[in-house]
């Protein structure tokens, strides 16, 4: 009797497990395939699931653990747009490392965390990339006392970085072009490269122009460290959404593009109330005062105003989390509009 | 009504091959499940990256040459090689420190025995990522290379690690030592921090191995004549190893296991390297399989070798 009940156990958990199985793959059949699927499910959700990768500037939490940053008030930008509400979002912090698996699990429905467009990333692992909303290189940060003046001079240098990025790929294009030898150690975390430069054990540390601001701002004594001038890879960052929503893909496009366009028009959150009664047709389509312009898929008209009423502008967005006015004093550079020398350029809202 | 022994034995024999069949239906069925789950993602596996060019550099090669323009392939020659070389040195020197210390908790010399039994508790008892960080904070806080240590005439310690006089005399040029050897400040924190922790664990068994010979065994053997010497040789330490064996070659196999810590301090291990495989080619999968392949490899094939052993001091003791 005895075996014969474990075996109906054995049974039923096996039954179980397959209930399971099916349940899962239901929704993740539909996730990736059909259009439209990631909208209904965040609306179904009644919140946006937005991967980030913690860093000064970026995405990090305030002092009442509330998260702060460039990368966040993007992601509490499109919330807005959504649900008319910046806090509908739930931010999940991904290591670089983690960050692919979880956008595909369907863990998160977009990455915002820092992530450059590549065409293996897009041709081969079927990722989707929003627009660039910061255009960034990989450059090194030395010690100042190392009288170290551009990136050429690094010739036997040992230099730390952080694993699981293209880091350490133009790290070694870098030494091969220009005939140099550099020693790299790749560790886990940040932390242990920064403090790997800290004690000398390194020469350098190697990674995004933005990053090394923020790296920076670990150390004890940032004054001590200057970040050289020299940008040694191209590193468009871009929201990264899966492959086959394009529905979803359009949406987190032109909300990426919105603040842009807000800057170019002359829109900011203080002003933005006061462009309600414009008689300028370029701002009232941007603004949804005009039908069949920013109404598509459900969406609010009136979104690209709230938007920019909860989180302003770019140059808001940008001055707010890196710009001169923050620890991280990073100058806007490329990132200013195409209109001031800069590469930012949104397509018109018509 | 009491079941005959033979029908216990078809029932027994039921039993597991129904328990056969539920577990391979449960294994086909994950295959399946996973195989559905990354057509749907659009990954397709196969190894083929694995003739592609590196494009990354690994800063420890074991003295392998590498190039970013080797393949993919030989980066993980290189890593498996890394692990090898930090599992052996591992493996022996945790032995080694192991048996002393072992063997030193079991002296009359009260002193000594407690300044060792402090000593294992601490490093039994400490996160080994914990000791990790705390050796490689300790061995950054050296002189940088401009003002390194000259123990011995070529031969310099300092931050970038310990640089030996071969196959050149090392000289110091703009950042760094060229033309010695250099044993990495990351190597030698992994291995100490392994043998430290290990050594402890394994003193442990070689204790408990020794006195669970009988007491009466030393006595008889002290009475029949032998110096404490022989005793230990002759008695003892026969009877213990049948007993440590298999609890020595655990301990090797997670030593070995805990070296893929590396990564956490920027020792290019074969984790560590296939970590930025999987990042830079996009074949996580495929990585995680060679990783898996890879660890089970060496923890069989120290398990085998120690069991081999094994057999052979039960083979002489009988």
């Amino acid at each position: 009797m005895k075996a014969a009940r474990r075996l109906a156990l054995l049974a039923a958990l096996g039954a179980a497990l397959g209930a399971c199985a099916g349940d899962d793959a239901a929704p993740a059949n539909q996730r990736s395939t059909a259009s439209g699927a990631t909208l209904s499910a965040i609306r179904a959700r009644g919140q946006l699931m937005c991967g980030i990768t913690q860093g000064a500037g970026f995405a990090t939490p305030d002092d009442s653990g509330r998260w702060r940053g460039f990368d966040v008030d993007f992601c509490r930008a499109l919330a807005v747009a959504l649900f008319n509400d910046p806090n509908k979002v739930r931010f999940v912090p991904y290591t670089q490392q983690q960050r692919f698996s979880g956008l595909q699990s369907g863990e998160v429905d977009l990455l915002a965390n820092g992530t450059s467009i590549t065409s293996s990333r897009a041709l081969l692992r079927n990722f989707h990339f929003g627009p660039v909303y910061l255009y960034d290189g990989q450059g090194f940060l030395v010690r100042k006392a190392s009288h170290v003046g551009s990136a050429g001079a690094l010739n036997g240098a040992t230099v730390c970085v952080q694993q699981g990025t293209t880091t350490e790929l133009n790290l070694s294009d870098f030494a091969r072009r220009n005939k140099i030898s550099l020693a790299p150690v790749v560790i886990e975390d940040l932390r242990g490269a920064v403090s790997a430069l800290a004690s000398g054990r390194c020469d350098a540390i190697s990674q995004d122009g933005a990053g090394l601001a923020t790296t920076r701002t670990m150390l004890r004594d940032p004054e001590n460290y200057v970040i050289l001038p020299d940008r040694i890879s191209k590193e468009p960052i871009a929201p990264v959404v899966r492959f086959g929503d394009d529905q979803w893909l359009e949406v987190v496009t032109w909300l990426f593009r919105a603040p842009v366009a807000a800057e170019e028009l002359g829109i900011d959150s203080h002003n933005v109330q006061s462009y309600v009664t414009s008689t300028d047709p370029a701002i009232r389509r941007f603004l949804g005062m005009e039908p069949g312009v920013t109404d598509g898929f459900g969406l609010d008209p009136r979104w690209t105003a709230r938007v920019i009423a909860a989180v302003g502008n770019y140059g808001e967005i940008y001055d707010r989390n890196l710009g001169e006015k923050t620890p991280l004093r990073f100058e806007r550079g490329m990132n200013r509009l195409w209109t001031q020398g800069g590469l930012m350029y949104s397509p018109p809202f018509r | 009504m009491v079941p005959s022994p033979a029908s216990w034995r078809t029932r027994g024999a039921l039993g597991q091959a129904l328990l056969g069949l539920a577990t391979v239906v449960l294994l086909w069925w994950f295959a399946h499940s996973v195989r559905g789950g990354l057509a749907r993602e659009g990954i397709t596996l196969g190894f083929g990256f694995l003739h592609q060019p590196a494009n990354f550099d690994i800063g420890e090669r074991s003295g392998l040459r590498f190039t970013p323009e080797d393949t993919v392939g030989r980066a993980i020659v290189v890593g498996l090689v890394n692990t090898a070389r930090i599992a052996l040195v591992g493996s022996l020197l945790a032995l080694i420190l192991g048996f002393v210390v072992g063997t030193l908790r079991l002296v009359d010399n009260a002193l000594l025995r407690g300044v060792m039994r402090a000593g294992v508790e601490v490093m039994r008892n400490t996160p080994l990522l914990l000791l990790l960080f705390l050796l490689i904070a300790t061995l950054h806080t050296m002189p940088p290379p401009a003002h390194a240590f000259e123990p011995l005439p070529g031969v310099f310690l300092s931050d970038r690690g310990l640089v030996l006089p071969f196959p050149h005399t090392p000289r110091f040029v703009g950042f760094n030592f060229v033309g010695g050897t250099t044993l990495s400040p990351e190597f030698a924190a992994l291995a100490a921090a392994l043998v430290l922790h290990h050594g402890a664990h394994i003193s442990e068994v070689v204790r408990g191995a020794i006195l669970a010979i009988p007491r009466g065994q030393r006595d008889a053997a002290l009475a029949l004549g032998m110096s404490p010497w022989q005793v230990s040789r002759l008695v003892v330490i026969p009877q213990a190893l049948r007993a440590m064996v298999p609890l020595l070659a655990t301990n090797c196999v997670s030593l070995i296991k805990n070296s893929s810590l590396a990564v956490a301090i920027g020792f290019p291990d074969v984790v560590s390297v296939l970590n930025t495989t999987a990042n830079q080619t996009g074949h996580g999968v495929e990585a995680m399989a060679i990783m898996l392949g890879v660890y089970l490899a060496l923890s069989l094939g120290v398990a085998s070798l120690l069991n081999v052993y094994n057999a052979r001091i039960l083979r002489r003791g009988a």
